[in-house]
Order: C-alpha cells, then sequence, then structure tokens
C-alpha cells in the first residue's frame, strides 16, 4: 500500500479541500492504484537528468520576453467585485480570520 | 441553405451577397436549438455579442470594403477560456455564476479576424477528462454515434463542429484534449506548439502543458484559424517571439520525398484491432504520396502517462488553490474563513478534479516531492529527447492519436487509471511540446472515426498542416 487514509486526510487538509467519508476511501483506494502504476518510473535512472520544469530554452523566453513594465489602464475591478461571492466595494469581504481568546 | 460551411464558402456567399453574417448565425442557431437539447455541446450561448459582431461585417460588406479573413466565420470557443461577460464555468460547478472580466487573448484575435462566436462549448470539468463525462453540467453524446462519448476534454467543440453546428471552435490541449476528442468526432484538431499561441485569459488547468488550438471541419479551416490565433502576446511571457509563417501558402508544398517516421512503441499491445488497421491503411496512403516511412524508436514512450499524471496534477493542485470562495464563483458560508474555503471547495469541485488535486497534493508535498515531482520532471526530459532525437531523423512522426476508437457513454467511468492509459499516445507530445494535429483516418465498420496524429518538430507547425492537408486531400478521411 502506497498511501494510507492519514495520507489522503493530510492532503486533503493541505488543500483546504472536505471530503466525505466515501470520498476518502474511494480516492485512498484509487490513488494507491495510481501511484503504484508512477512506481515504474523507478525502473529509468535519471541520476544525471537534468529536470524539466517547462519546455521552451532560456533563449525563447529570457531577453525576448521581457516587457517594459508600463503603466496601463485596467478598468476591471467593478465588473471583478459585481460578481464576487460577497464584495463590499472596493473590498472582498471574508468571515472574520483573527479570533479573540 | 448549406450546411457544410467552410470559411473560404463564408467569404465567398458574403463577398456575393447570398447571404448575410446576420442571416448565416441566424442560420446556426435555428440548429442549435435543434439538436443541442440532445447532444448538450453548447453550454452557453451568446446572440447579442454574435449581433454585435455581425452588424460589423455586414456594415463592411454593404460598404464594399475589405473582409478580414475570419468576417462573419461562425465558432464556438471551449468554456475554460475566457470570454468577456459571457458565462465561462470551466464544466465546474464552482464556477456557475463567472462572468470573466476580460477577453482571452485568442478570443480577442478571432473576432479582430471578423469571426463570430455564437456560444461556449461544454467540455470536462476544469478540462479534466478523456470523455466529456466530467462535466458537472452533463456529457456530451457523439454526434456520430450518440451512444458514445465524443471524447475529451474539448468534447463539446469537437461535437459542435462535427455537427455542423460551428464552422470552427477552440479547445484547449494539456495531455491531448484537443486531438483525441477530434479524433472521436471525426474531425481535423490541432494543438500548436507550446508558445505558439497565447493563453492569456486560458483558464489555467496545468500553466507548463496547456494550450489552446483549432478544430474545423477541414485542415484549410484549421490553418487559418491557427494563423489568426498564433503569435507573442504581451500578456503571456510563454507566447514566443518566433515568427508564425503563412500557413496557407505551406499547405499546397508537395509531400513527396519527405521521411515519417514510425515509433514502434506507439503500435504495441492495447490498441483496439481496428483502429490498427485504419492507421496502418493510413500510413500506406503517405507512403503512395512518395513519403518515405522510417522505422524509429522512441524509448521512453512508456513511461509517458505516469509522468503526464504527476506533472499535470501537481500544477492543477497549485494553480486550482485560486477557487477559495472569496473572489469569485461559489461560496460556501460559514463562520471561520477555513472552513469557508474546506466546503466551498468540497462542494464546488467534481469528483475527478478533487481526485487529481488529491494526487497532486501529494506528489508535491513534503517527503514525497523528490519521488514523483522531481522524477517526473527527470522522466520529461527523457521523453522530450526522444523526439529531439526523432527529429534529428525525420520530419515528422505519425500515430495514431487514440488507442481505441469512441467508447459508450458510462463504460469508463468506474477506473480512473484505465481511463488515463488511454492518454498515451497523446501525453507525449504534450510533454515535449511539439505541435500534433489528429486528422480523420476512416472509420471502423464505417461508423466509428479513428483519428491518425501527425507531430512535427518544435514550431513545425506548417510541415505537420501540409502533410494533414495532402492526407485529406488524397482521400485518408476514407481509407
Amino acid at each position: 500500500m502506497k498511501i494510507s487514509r492519514e495520507d489522503v486526510l493530510r492532503v486533503a487538509e493541505l488543500a483546504y479541500l472536505e471530503l466525505s467519508e466515501a470520498e476518502l476511501e474511494m480516492y485512498r483506494l484509487q490513488i494507491d492504484e495510481i501511484l503504484e502504476y508512477i512506481g515504474k518510473l523507478n525502473e529509468l535512472d535519471t541520476a544525471k537528468v537534468e529536470p524539466m520544469a517547462q519546455v521552451l530554452s532560456d533563449d525563447q523566453t529570457a531577453d525576448a520576453t521581457l516587457r517594459e513594465d508600463l503603466i496601463v489602464p485596467c478598468a476591471v475591478a467593478e465588473d471583478v467585485l459585481k460578481h464576487a461571492p460577497d464584495p463590499e466595494p472596493p473590498y472582498f469581504r471574508v468571515p472574520k480570520v483573527i479570533e479573540r481568546q | 441553405m448549406t450546411t457544410n460551411w467552410t470559411i473560404d464558402g463564408v467569404k465567398e456567399a458574403l463577398a456575393a451577397k447570398k447571404t448575410s453574417a446576420r442571416e448565416l448565425a441566424a442560420d446556426f442557431y435555428k440548429r442549435i436549438e435543434s439538436r443541442n437539447p440532445e447532444l448538450n455541446a453548447y453550454l452557453t450561448l451568446s446572440p447579442e455579442r454574435a449581433r454585435r459582431q455581425t452588424d460589423k461585417v455586414d456594415s463592411l460588406v454593404a460598404q464594399g470594403k475589405p473582409l478580414p479573413p475570419l468576417a462573419g466565420v461562425p465558432v464556438a470557443v471551449k468554456d475554460v477560456i475566457s470570454t468577456r461577460g459571457i458565462k465561462t464555468t470551466c464544466g465546474s460547478k464552482i464556477l456557475e455564476n463567472y462572468f470573466p472580466p476580460y477577453d482571452a487573448t485568442a478570443v480577442e484575435r478571432l473576432e479582430a479576424a471578423g469571426a463570430v462566436i455564437l456560444g461556449k462549448t461544454n467540455c470536462d470539468e476544469f478540462a479534466m477528462g478523456s470523455s466529456n463525462e466530467n462535466s458537472a453540467y452533463g456529457p456530451v453524446k457523439n454526434p456520430l454515434a450518440p451512444d458514445r462519448v465524443p471524447g475529451g476534454s474539448s468534447g463539446g467543440s469537437a461535437t459542435v463542429v462535427a455537427a455542423r453546428l460551428a464552422v470552427a471552435s477552440l479547445g484547449t490541449d494539456t495531455g491531448g484534449s484537443i486531438r483525441q476528442p477530434g479524433s472521436f468526432c471525426g474531425v481535423p484538431a490541432m494543438m500548436g506548439s507550446y508558445g505558439r499561441v497565447s493563453r492569456y485569459g486560458l483558464i489555467a488547468f496545468a500553466s507548463s502543458l496547456d494550450r489552446i488550438g483549432p478544430l474545423a471541419s477541414n485542415v484549410k479551416d484549421v490553418a487559418a484559424i491557427l494563423q489568426v490565433i498564433a503569435g507573442r502576446d504581451p500578456h503571456d511571457s510563454t507566447s514566443t517571439t518566433a515568427p508564425v509563417p503563412d500557413y496557407k501558402a505551406e499547405l499546397e508544398k508537395p509531400v513527396k520525398g519527405l521521411r515519417l517516421g514510425i515509433p514502434k512503441e506507439y503500435f504495441g499491445e492495447g490498441m483496439d484491432a481496428g483502429v490498427r488497421k485504419k492507421i496502418e491503411t493510413g500510413i500506406g496512403l503517405f507512403k503512395k504520396l512518395g513519403c518515405q516511412l522510417v522505422d524509429i524508436r522512441m524509448p521512453h514512450t512508456d513511461y509517458a502517462i505516469a509522468t503526464y499524471y504527476i506533472i499535470a496534477t501537481a500544477e492543477a493542485s497549485s494553480n486550482l488553490a485560486r477557487y477559495d470562495g472569496v473572489r469569485y464563483g461559489l461560496r460556501v458560508d460559514d463562520d471561520s474563513l477555513l472552513a469557508m474555503y474546506r466546503k466551498t471547495r468540497g462542494a464546488g469541485f467534481g469528483a475527478e478534479v478533487k481526485r487529481r488535486i488529491v494526487l497532486g497534493t501529494y506528489v508535491l508535498s513534503a517527503g514525497y516531492y523528490d519521488a514523483y515531482y522531481l522524477k517526473g520532471q527527470k522522466v520529461r526530459s527523457l521523453i522530450a529527447q526522444d523526439f529531439r532525437d526523432a527529429f534529428t531523423k525525420v520530419d515528422a512522426i505519425l500515430t495514431p492519436t487514440s488507442p481505441v476508437p469512441p467508447f459508450k457513454l458510462g463504460e469508463r467511468t468506474a477506473d480512473p487509471l484505465q481511463m488515463y492509459l488511454a492518454d498515451i499516445y497523446t501525453v507525449t507530445g504534450s510533454l515535449a511540446g511539439v505541435p500534433g494535429i489528429s486528422v480523420p483516418c476512416g472509420k471502423i465498420d464505417g461508423k466509428l472515426p479513428v483519428g491518425l496524429q501527425i507531430f512535427g518538430a518544435p514550431f513545425g507547425e506548417a510541415r505537420v498542416l501540409q502533410l494533414a492537408h495532402a492526407f485529406e486531400q488524397a482521400e485518408g478521411a476514407a481509407v
């Protein structure tokens, strides 16, 4: 077994994701199977291989794609707030974060 | 009025005043109204926005002014691509009432070229899926076989083209999500090189893999759409300055003498016998066209699914952190902020998205990062190297798009790993960043479409389109 119920709970907590008991067990089984499959990567010796985080090489993304830092109008605040779950223009309102002892 | 519109056909009909852009759009909406309840391919229609655009085009025609390249062409846009003021759900409940405050660059460019956006197409939730069954708004039916899936995740975008409910569409491809539904619905479907088309306004799934690309009823139209949406965009730092060639001019170039690689690893076990037969016949057609077939090896192909599902889920777990019930989308109230986050995300995301968030968070978490995420990144290097090596020997690579033909609705939903494994022929090119197209390559028993995939070298879209066009002209769809 690659992944335990506690692992799934820990990960769901890291991801702020509420899971039901049924989901917990289903994901444990399915992800265990997927991780088992992923284990086949260990057949490959990658000690001397560089990790690849992205496709484009530096010469395609460095100087060529750094733009001037320009100030341009971006009048979307009203639209954005209009569809927010609990707007209090110009703010988003959220439940209280700081608890009083 | 005909239903078999092409981009050139629309242009000619408008110029000859046989129809107007407004009439044409109205005709498409009429057909959508009649067919969409059954197909479920469109989630949202945008008739007002379409009307503003058709008025512009019709006024150009009336004034005898030159028409832009996509003037009056009715198109559809996948619902993970932002459209200002038009609901964009990503196929998710968490964005059930999301109205983007800006347009994706690809959308802006389509409209600047005169295209008429009819609406937004259904897809797997956040583009995660290979059957369109992961949409919170119900599955799409394959228009060629209504008991079967249209493929995914751009199932709606493929369906509307195949059912003639749009002349062309935009899809997105992270591990095969344009090419595989193109294959399942019998339409050409293209993913350009990573960096070819701006991702600005594409709601992110896996940022190092996500790409926007076109689907259309023929390769020439695919090329025409790509022409318009390709090229550098200051809003996406990963869109490159590599020049965009004139794809239409390249299309007609002869393919005789081109070297086409046939990688042994793509023809192993697990491929449906009917698919194999069609693909082999299709490859034979290239030989008849004078291409040289070359046996090649791509030894890391078998590791691509494992690599892909590490990298894609890791990036997804990070990208989807933004859905927290604060700024947009669903909120499930609670007195505590953290409980509000948990409940919102628990209620708003569907089963596949949660599965990928859990897996992606796990492979990135302390103690597992090196064993999974770093390992995946290293194997990704090896897979990209397979492609680089291949392109020192050949001009393009031919493979099946999918090992299986369109399968029945509900047939594969119970086993996520089996569903992932069917992405084997498409995820390789996604990881390597190369361009790829799926072109129709016959139908099994005259019913179920098969797609042939052509991979090109990075920024070799012209070569890919040229080969696809030659194949199509040689009746490849009827092999």
